[in-house]
């Protein structure tokens, strides 16, 4: 199961790399954030920022998400800096909400501003978790019965809280949002997707 | 699941009966198939089993396509002396020069973008109607950018009809911009860029959605815009009359969309980011055919 999510991991990137081999002439990157300024008038001052990457969005969109050994090790250093942890050292919260969590992709939009509640993980954006929920996508693996292939460890269960905080500290240049670290989601919200991942009653790993 | 889509868009009422009829048929046949499908391992082939039949329903009878009336009623707005000015588009050149006869209009969209030397911008084809609605009719653009696109179950705007006749009126050709004039080139490149700037809370590009083949976000396929396969598949079909928001929908409103899903601000119609964004897609898709107004789900 991790080999068939690896594989299809790797696939993905190699999609990635194939375009990156492709020859185009260069853009000066002021004028690529020039232009993005401008493409977008009537951003207001929460909107306003996100027209502009971080270090780490620089470094991956410049690679193609291909990043050089010594970029790589930079992003993941600067991104498990990033992560902040539960004062209590507890890193599970309740599936349940996790659950919820995982369907809800209400936040973040124009159309969602002001917002009116919580944010939403979407995780099944681009996994399959349950096996009742068919309306999955596949932009990311498969975390079916991710905690019970596991074995429950707890070293994969705080694993699992970096990766959903911030992405990039496991794997640079991922496509999974920095949940955490870009405050889509906050830190219990967080422990409630652990929590969907890695206890052994969650649907994700009794199998329903 | 369609539902959720349909949920998230918040659309409202619905243009006309016929369509509404047509739309319940095709929801009717999702769910008959989504309802025959074994739990487990077979999911997965059925889901995209009952997508793929859903397309062809869409396809088997073009003339029930909705965005016909639109592309119609473009054609009449085209040719209706408007504006502060009260001129008609007839005079506006799309590349092919100016005036009434035929052969001005058609053919025009398959060699957009192009580079206007009297804008000295590389332009396309809802950045030149726009243009020339300023320039020709004397339309104040800050109007017409303002609220370009239509609600869910509004009819398409009148700039949105204009480019679906004009798109129309190269439907069955094949994609021919050239492309390969230096400021053509530059805005490719940008595009090409622009295509892989991670931006926004999700860190999202394009490339995030459209980079890899045969990937689902939830149960709507991504297409692989990269790869000229592909692109050449799709990109072809806009505008497109789409069911889920019983609309025409444009490129630029496209991209619109596809940037409120990375979380950005609404983009402006005419940018050049929009412009970048459509030479590069086109460049990708060249060769492909013209098959606008399109539709889709
Ligand atoms: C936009 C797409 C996207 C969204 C949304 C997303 N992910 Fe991911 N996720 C990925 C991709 C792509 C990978 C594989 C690459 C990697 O490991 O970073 C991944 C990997 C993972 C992994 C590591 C898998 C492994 O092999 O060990 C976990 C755990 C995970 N995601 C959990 C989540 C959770 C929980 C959420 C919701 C809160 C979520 N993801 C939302 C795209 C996404
Ligand atoms: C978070 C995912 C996501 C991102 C990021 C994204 N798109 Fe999309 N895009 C989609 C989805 C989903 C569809 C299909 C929508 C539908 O079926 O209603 C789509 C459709 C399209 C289409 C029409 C394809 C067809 O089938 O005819 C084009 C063109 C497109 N996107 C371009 C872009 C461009 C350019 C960008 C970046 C500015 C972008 N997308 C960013 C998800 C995304």
């Amino acid at each position: 199961m991790k080999k068939i999510s690896l594989l299809i991991g790797v696939l993905a990137l190699g999609g990635v790399a194939i375009a990156h081999a492709q020859q185009k002439p260069a853009i000066d990157p002021a004028k690529a954030d020039a232009v993005v300024k401008a493409a977008f008038p009537t951003a207001n001052e929460v909107f306003a920022p996100r027209l502009m990457p971080d270090e780490t969005m620089r470094q991956c969109s410049a690679s193609r998400n291909n990043p050089s050994k010594a970029a790589a090790a930079a992003i993941r250093a600067r991104e498990k800096a990033a992560i902040e942890y539960p004062a209590d050292g507890n890193y599970m919260g309740d599936w349940k909400k996790g659950e919820a969590l995982a369907q809800n992709g209400y936040g973040l939009r124009f159309t969602d501003y002001p917002p009116t509640r919580a944010n939403g993980g979407n995780c099944y954006a681009c996994h399959q978790l349950t096996k009742k929920e068919v309306s999955y996508g596949t932009l990311g693996p498969s975390l079916s019965e991710y905690g019970k292939l596991r074995d429950y460890k707890d070293a994969d269960v705080k694993a699992a809280y970096e990766k959903i905080y911030n992405s990039h500290s496991a794997l640079p240049c991922s496509n999974m949002p920095r949940f955490g670290a870009n405050k889509i989601l906050t830190i219990d919200q967080i422990k409630d997707a652990v929590a969907l991942l890695m206890s052994k009653d969650s649907p994700v790993n009794t199998g329903q | 699941m369609f539902a959720d889509r349909v949920k998230m868009r918040k659309f409202v009422q619905r243009r006309d009966e016929p369509v509404k009829i047509m739309r319940q048929v095709l929801y009717a046949v999702i769910c008959s198939v989504l309802a025959m499908i074994p739990p487990a391992l077979a999911q997965d082939a059925a889901t995209e089993k009952a997508i793929e039949k859903y397309r062809q329903m869409l396809k088997e009878d073009p003339w029930s396509n909705p965005g016909l009336l639109d592309a119609d009623r473009g054609e009449a707005l085209w040719k209706t002396a408007r504006g502060p000015k009260n001129v008609s588009l007839e005079q506006c050149d799309l590349g092919k020069g100016a005036g009434k006869g035929a052969g001005k209009v058609d053919g025009a969209f398959a060699e957009l973008p192009r580079y206007f030397a009297d804008s000295d911008r590389v332009m396309d084809a809802e950045t030149r109607i726009l243009w020339c609605m300023e320039k020709l009719q004397g339309f104040n653009p800050a109007d017409l950018v303002k609220k370009p696109h239509p609600g869910g179950g509004q009819p398409v705007k009148e700039l949105g009809a204009m480019a679906t006749y004009v798109a129309s009126k190269s439907s069955g050709m094949k994609y021919a911009a050239k492309l390969d004039k230096p400021k053509e080139k530059q805005s490719v490149a940008l595009g090409d860029e622009l295509f892989h700037r991670r931006s926004g809370p999700f860190d999202f590009s394009c490339a995030t959605c459209h980079a890899a083949e045969g990937l689902r976000i939830r149960l709507q396929g991504l297409p692989f815009l990269e790869n000229p396969k592909e692109a050449r598949k799709v990109v072809g079909e806009w505008p497109a009359y789409r069911v889920s928001t019983t609309h025409v929908m444009t490129m630029q409103h496209r991209l619109l969309d596809c940037y409120w899903q990375m979380r950005m601000p609404e983009l402006q119609l005419g940018s050049e980011v929009s412009v970048a964004l459509i030479s590069y897609l086109t460049k990708n898709a060249e060769g492909g055919n013209i098959a606008a107004p399109g539709l889709k789900r």
